[in-house]
């Protein structure tokens, strides 16, 4: 096993420069997650139109694997209705765990696979994926509890 | 101390015979000689505490305190003779002070819950330190909420050390008992505790010793320290996990009421009345880890068989090298610069999150702890989500300190 199947270029280059990343101003929805294993937390603004997502951005602190994660699923789920974006977490999720999942359909996204080599770092890359569904479900989205994978 | 007396003493101490004790410590892990650099959150058994453990398993195993037949008798007197083993190895004044729990954390409880529920009110305060591990926060709080009690906090500096006039000033006439770590876990300060102890005796503050990372570094000897209360684990001092020690001194212990109900902690029992057991036994209910005990006792042996002087002056060799070394690595920080501190670094390297890093290291065979270290309080106060920590023990090697810091550039390098 090679560090480097973990940590791919997009995977550094996403941590590097962080896209989305920062306060949206007049977001229709906040919702915090919370690692309390390794301290990550992660705070994500959502603007709706209609049943999509108009814009989506990011702040907080976190590894390399939690904020690239964060990074492309921004990219990914801007413009996608909500029932799109779910289709997607459970997507990226049997990505993350199981070894038969289809990476095709994922495009970018499927830089994350190397993670689930790494049992401790799913949690990591799956944070802003809880959090994000966690948005997506709550009837008020303004009051949405705080997530946490443990 | 003097520099030139350690470097004596750690010169005359053979890691390599040492390290031929611990079996693990010869694999490998992806392929690299295992470098265990993560101490502080458990320590690796020698071959003297796992042939203690199987060889009671193969051969004595049975119930104690409760049997006729040979087995059960040769099973007590195995438990017995690690509680003789274990009061030898603090200096309590007797066997009775000596209670096995499943670690620290439940000798803690066992005191907050005991000791300090039934005689707290409102009103009442409860005096522990910043750098506390969560174990000796929690169950304080939880003790406040049942009883109405206060819990405060004696402040760090920004080196993580604790200092005894800060302490002074909150020992005040409401303060009912202090709580304290003799070393910080997530930091490796060591704490001035005779100091604190006296102080507080000097009030009538009762004291608990949190000792858990204390007990594999130093020694201790709780009659001379004058403590009310010591709590430690054995794993952390190369015994099995789910053992552990409460000593209290028997007077103080006699006054407390049993904290949980069962066998072995009665003499007699009918549905009018019960009477409880004598100590130590008065705290043991149910069958207790009779094999982690006999584990702890070994443990003792083995460190009673080493130089520890020597074996010390090598783990203050370790930290001096580790803590030079490291500090020449661009953009690492190291959190907790007291200047007296067990064999531990905590660290931080900018644009490399301590997670990464866990994982980088993993891949050259080197075990680390990554996170807040059950020590939240002490990272929000360093404004860090958490460290990266490498805690040492007498079998670690410079080698394995040099292989650290080499990895740690090359994780620089790929996330740069």
């Amino acid at each position: 096993m090679d560090i480097k199947d973990l940590y791919r270029d997009v995977i550094l280059d996403h941590n590097r420069k962080p896209r989305n990343f920062g306060p949206l101003e007049s977001a229709d929805a906040r919702v915090e997650g919370f690692n309390p294993l390794c301290g990550d937390r992660l705070t994500l603004r959502l603007k709706f139109a209609n049943d999509e997502i108009r814009d989506i951005r990011f702040e907080g602190q976190g590894c390399a694997i939690s904020t690239a994660s964060a990074s492309l699923m921004t990219e990914a789920v801007k413009g996608k209705t909500r029932a799109q974006a779910l289709t997607l977490f459970s997507l990226v999720h049997k990505l993350l765990t199981d070894d038969a999942a289809p990476a095709d359909e994922l495009g970018k996204l499927a830089a994350l696979s190397g993670v689930r080599e790494y049992p401790a770092r799913v949690k990591c890359a799956s944070l802003c994926w809880h959090t994000l569904a966690c948005a997506l479900h709550a009837p008020e989205p303004q009051c949405v509890p705080a997530v946490s994978t443990e | 101390m003097t520099h030139a007396a350690l470097a004596q003493k750690s010169a005359n101490f053979d890691v390599n015979a040492v390290r031929r004790h611990f079996p693990v410590l010869a694999r490998t892990v992806q392929g690299k000689a295992l470098a265990y650099l993560d101490n502080g959150a458990s320590a690796q058994q020698p071959n003297a505490v796992i042939d203690a453990v199987t060889d009671y398993q193969r051969h004595h195993h049975a119930n104690i305190h409760r049997g006729v037949h040979t087995l059960s008798q040769e099973a007590t007197a195995l438990y017995e003779t690690a509680r003789d083993r274990v009061m030898h190895f603090i200096n309590a004044r007797s066997r009775q002070e000596i209670i096995f729990t499943r670690g620290t954390t439940e000798a803690i409880n066992l005191v907050a819950q005991s000791y300090a529920r039934p005689s707290l009110r409102a009103g009442d305060e409860i005096l522990i330190t910043h750098l506390e591990h969560h174990a000796n926060i929690v169950p304080w709080q939880m003790l406040c909420e049942q009883t109405g009690a206060s819990l405060v906090v004696v402040p760090m500096d920004s080196r993580g050390e604790v200092h005894i006039d800060a302490a002074m000033a909150l020992m005040r006439p409401q303060t009912r008992l202090f709580a304290f770590a003799q070393v910080s876990n997530a930091l490796g300060t060591v704490l001035p505790i005779r100091q604190l102890v006296a102080a507080a005796k000097a009030r009538g503050i009762v004291t608990l010793i949190d000792g858990a990372q204390a007990v594999p570094h130093l020694a201790v000897d709780v009659q001379s320290l004058g403590c009310d209360f010591y709590a430690f684990s054995g794993h952390k001092m190369f015994a099995p996990t789910g053992i552990g020690v409460l000593y209290g001194r028997e007077a103080i212990l006699e006054l407390m009421p049993p904290w949980q109900g069962g066998g072995d902690m009665i003499l007699s029992v009918s549905f009018a009345k019960t009477t409880y057991n004598s100590l130590p036994y008065k705290f043991e209910a149910g069958t207790p880890n009779i094999s982690g005990a006999i584990g702890l006792g070994a443990a003792v042996d083995f460190l009673d068989s080493l130089d520890r002087d020597a074996a010390c002056a090598h783990e203050a060799a370790l930290l001096e090298h580790a803590t030079a070394t490291l500090s020449r690595i661009a953009d690492l920080r190291v959190i907790g610069t007291a200047l007296e501190k067990t064999s531990l670094i905590s660290f931080v390297v900018a644009g490399v999150h301590p997670h990464d890093l866990g994982t980088v290291l993993d891949e050259d065979g080197i075990a680390i702890r990554t996170g807040h270290h059950c020590a939240m309080p002490v990272m929000e106060y360093f404004k860090v989500p958490a460290t990266a920590r490498a805690s040492f023990a007498f079998y670690n090697t410079f080698d394995e300190l040099d292989r650290l810091a080499a990895a740690i550039e090359r994780a620089r390098e790929l996330f740069a």
